[in-house]
Formats: structure tokens, sequence, C-alpha cells
């Protein structure tokens, strides 16, 4: 409850986790400005906004946090209690869920009041892409979190979120990239969990399996490298 | 010096033996012993890079010994660390608290990982907190967080408690309260272990003394046991006296007249009236300013910068 709290708390972090979204998903729904490839906008819209939420929560917000944290010595403090670090972890990842779900409670009825018809079909298979996303931007977000400086990692965490942002497909389609760069995108978590996601509750086609393995890759690898990297002060 | 060990004769809260800590080519602390018991007050103490920080963070399972033995409780600060952190309390020099987070929010917080916690609401009276106990940790003043520091150290009821600079900034009433704390926890049978650079409050507070420099142990024992060995006149003047004249003016050997620190000076010996006498006359005769002077045992200061040779306290 404690990390869940200190997570609403956070000004910047509402923005991100719901302002950003929200914002974004009204505006290009209603001003079509963006070649998302569709009739209505907000069917390629709301699972791409679903998708970047996803990613501020996982990566952005807890990278920032737990930057925070490092750098006021409060996970050092916490290292001495009790409580210990599976506990601290456990309890980080259940704010990430619980924010989450609420984004999802306040985004989804906001797409279906834009006229969105979600494939319900894929909702399973949406959670599990979710999971599996949140995994692996998680652990990415803990190797900067536990390797930089509080305030630079608050501009890499920043800066990471936009560059994957504008090579995920989550705005506009992939197939609007160049090449090269389409390729380059598909390696990252951002474009697999986009694809996945559009295809599980937008098309409600089955997810592709590049998607699939990136993002299983991802969620191995980003922990781990989080594991041997992190540094507790 | 003479250099007992320091905790001899009760039961061992903390051993420490033969410690050796490095930080890749660098010695950090070396082959360092102490023992402190139950209900005993240890004082760390040294100059930057001394070695107290490392020593403090081995006992607490943040690093790792290279070579050398240290039990707390009678447990391995890194593999028994489950056990251990429920049994002990680490007041860290700064910081640990969430900028927005209240004293009574984080002490309530800190509390629920304990079986047994300290009520929260009567350990902030008792810390002098209770005024403050809703005002977010970013406005409290330097020593409200430190005594919110020691209060979340507190809250578990620590059988040994790790203090760094738990009186840094802090004003003369919260003083009080915390050398009432830890007065009581070592009453209670609580092992107590100050790291700080203010001497006078480990002389109030301290029944054994560990002095590092560059790592090793200069001398330890107790406040009155170090004082056994530092008779003498302590007095302190301008900063360039010349101490082979002034050892003749005073029919002393060059040898015992020493400089401790800047402007701080000790003359090894017998604190007679005469050589009392002859020593102000030394200065009346050159127009010189005497400022504090001291015979007989030198204060913990005056022992603490002859054995690290003027080096500034500060903790490391």
């Amino acid at each position: 409850m404690a990390e869940l709290d200190m997570t609403l708390r956070r000004g910047e972090s509402l923005l991100l986790t719901l302002g950003i979204p929200v914002v974004l998903l009204v505006f290009f729904s209603e001003v079509h400005l963006l070649p998302t490839g569709t009739a209505q906008p907000i069917t390629f819209l709301a699972p791409g906004v679903l998708a970047l939420a996803v990613m501020g929560t996982a990566l952005v917000n807890l990278s920032i946090a737990t930057g925070f944290e490092r750098g006021y010595g409060v996970l050092k403090r916490l290292g001495t209690t009790p409580l210990g670090r599976p506990a601290l972890l456990a309890a980080k990842i259940a704010a990430v869920v619980v924010v989450e779900l609420l984004q999802a409670a306040v985004l989804v009825p906001v797409a279906l009041g834009l006229g969105w018809r979600p494939s319900a079909g894929g909702a399973g298979v949406a959670v599990a892409v979710v999971v599996l996303a949140s995994i692996g931007f998680g652990g990415l977000g803990l190797v900067l979190a536990g390797s930089l400086r509080a305030e630079v990692n608050l501009a890499a965490a920043n800066g990471l979120w936009l560059l994957l942002l504008l090579v995920s497909g989550m705005l506009a389609p992939l197939s609007k990239l160049p090449g090269w760069l389409q390729e380059l995108a598909k390696l990252l978590p951002a474009a697999a969990l986009a694809d996945a996601l559009h295809r599980a509750v937008g098309l409600g086609t089955s997810v592709a399996g590049w998607s699939w393995v990136v993002l299983v890759v991802w969620a191995v690898a980003a922990p781990v490298v989080a594991a041997l990297t992190f540094r507790w002060e | 010096m003479s250099s007992p060990v320091p905790g001899d004769g009760g039961a061992a809260a903390i051993e420490c033996r033969d410690l050796v800590v490095r930080y890749g080519d660098v010695v950090g602390v070396d082959r360092l012993s102490f023992t402190a018991r139950a209900g005993q007050v240890l004082a760390l103490l040294g100059p930057n890079g001394a070695g107290k920080t490392s020593t403090v963070e081995t006992l607490e399972g943040y690093r790792v010994p290279a070579s050398g033995s240290v039990r707390v409780l009678g447990l391995d600060p890194r593999h028994d660390r489950t056990a251990l952190v429920a049994r002990i309390g680490v007041m860290l020099q700064r910081g640990g608290v969430y900028p927005t987070m209240a004293p009574r929010q984080a002490v309530e917080l800190f509390a629920k990982y304990y079986d047994d916690p300290e009520e929260p609401g009567a350990l902030l009276e008792v810390m002098g907190l209770g005024a403050v106990s809703r005002t977010p940790w970013r406005r409290l003043s330097g020593g409200e967080q430190q005594r919110l520091s020691m209060a979340l150290a507190l809250v578990g009821r620590p059988e040994v408690l790790f203090l760094d600079e738990p009186t840094a900034g802090v004003d003369p009433e919260g003083r009080l309260a915390v050398r009432r704390v830890i007065a009581e926890r070592r009453q209670a049978g609580a092992c107590v272990v100050l790291t700080t650079h203010e001497l006078p409050e480990v002389e109030r507070l301290a029944d054994d003394v560990v002095i590092l420099s560059a790592g090793r142990v200069v001398a330890s024992g107790s406040v009155d046991e170090l004082g056994r060995d530092s008779e003498g006149i302590h007095f302190s003047a301008h900063d360039d006296l010349d101490l082979t004249d002034l050892a003749a003016a005073l029919g002393a050997s060059v040898q015992s007249v020493r400089r401790t620190g800047p402007g701080r000076y000790t003359v090894a010996g017998e604190a007679s009236a005469a050589r009392l006498a002859a020593l102000a006359s030394y200065f009346d005769a050159r127009g010189l300013a005497l400022g504090e002077l001291r015979a007989g045992r030198g204060s913990l200061e005056d022992i603490y910068l002859t054995l690290t040779a003027g080096e500034p306290v500060a903790p490391s």
C-alpha cells in the first residue's frame, strides 16, 4: 500500500500514467492527423495508447521512482529492515499492476465512448502480452535506475520512453517507418507490445510470432541484466 | 598508549576479528579486531578514510570482508542476514526517507516490518517529534530529520543499534533526547555502536572507544583508560609556535612538546604548577595569546588529535 500510495502521490507519475494517454487518445481520435490506416482512428489508437500507458508505468514510473528512492537512501535503509529485497520488489510489481489496472479502467471506457469496438476474444492474450511487456519494461527501468544518478535516470527514462514511442507503432503504423527502421523497431519491446495489442484486441487476429519472441526475450533478459547490474546505493 | 580489547568481560554482541576490507588494491580496513558487549556503547572514531564506515557496513552486511570474521549477535551479517536484520537497527548518516513522507507515516510504515515494534506515537514523542509528526520529511529541520532517522532505527526494538552521527545538526533539546534514548537502550541491554565526529558526545555516552587511522586501530579502551596516557598540559595558541624554543623554556624534552592539531599543543608529562607558570611566562614574555588551557588528563579530542596526528575528525 505504501508503494502504491507513493506512486499515486507523484504528480508527474499521474500525468504520465493517465493524463498523457487520455489526451492523446481523445485528441488524435477526434483530430485525424495521424496516418493510422484505419477508417476510424480510434480502432488503431485505442490498443496503441493502452500499450503506451503500459510502457509509461512499467518503464518510466518504475525507473524514476526507484532511481530517486536509491538516491534518497530509501533502498539502503529498507535493506536493513526485515522487509527485505524480495518483498520490496513484490511491492513494486504490485504497484505497477494496480496502476495498469487503473489505467485500463480509465482508458477503455474513454475509448469505448469514442467509438472503439474491441475484439473481446483477444482479452486473455492481451493480458498475457501486457504481463510479458511489463516485466521487460520493468527490468529495463531497473537497469537504468540501478546504475544512473537519480536526475540522470529521470532524463534517460523519459528520453527512452519518447524514443521507443516514436518507433513503436503505437500512434502510427510501423509500416510508415523506413524499412531499416521497421526491422530495428521489431527488435524492441515497444513495437512488439503495440503490434500484439493491435492484433489481439484491435483486429481480433492472432499475435505474430516475432512479437511473442521479442516480448519473451526482453522479459527474461532485462530483469537478469537488472539483477546483475543494480546497485542499491 | 595501552590498547585493551574493548568489550572483554561480557556477552559479546559484536565480534570483529582480523577484519580486512579491500576496495580493489586499496585496503580500507586492516586487520581490525574488537568486541562490543550487550549493554555497552562503543564509539568508532577516526578521520576520513579511516575505515569506520567500511567497518560498520560490514557489520550491517553491506560489505564482504576480504578476510577475517565478523559476528553480530552470533550471526554472520551476510549469510544470516534475514535473521539478523530483525534484531538490529541502523541509523544512516543522512536521507533514507521519502521526501513527502511525514514522521508518523514513516514510523508506522517501518513498524509493520517488525514482529514487536515500538508504538509509533510514543516513539515520536520520546524523540521529540510529536509536534512535527505530520510534517513532510523535506520540511523538517536537519536535527528533526536526524531524530526521525534514529526513531526508524529504534522502532524494531533492536538488540544492536548502529548510529551514524546521531547528534549532527541536532539542537540542545534534541541532543538531550538522543542522549536519554541511548542511555535507556544501553540500560535495557542493547549494544550501541556510534560513529561520530562529535567527541564531547562520545565522552558523555561511550563506554569504550576504538580510534582508527588508515584502517588500523591506533587506540582502544574506555575513555578513562585512554586518558591515563594523556597526562600533561593541553593548550591552544597561534599556529606556528617554535616547539624547540618552548620545550627549552619549560625544561621539557623536545619530544614531549607536540602540535596535535591546528593551533593545538600538548606538553606531555606532569602538569606541575611550576611548569604551568613557566608556560604562562613564556607567552607573556613574547606577547603571545594563550587560548584554552587544560592541565592533567587530556580531553578525548586531545587524545584523538594526538593519535591521528592532527587529522580532522570526520565520518568516513
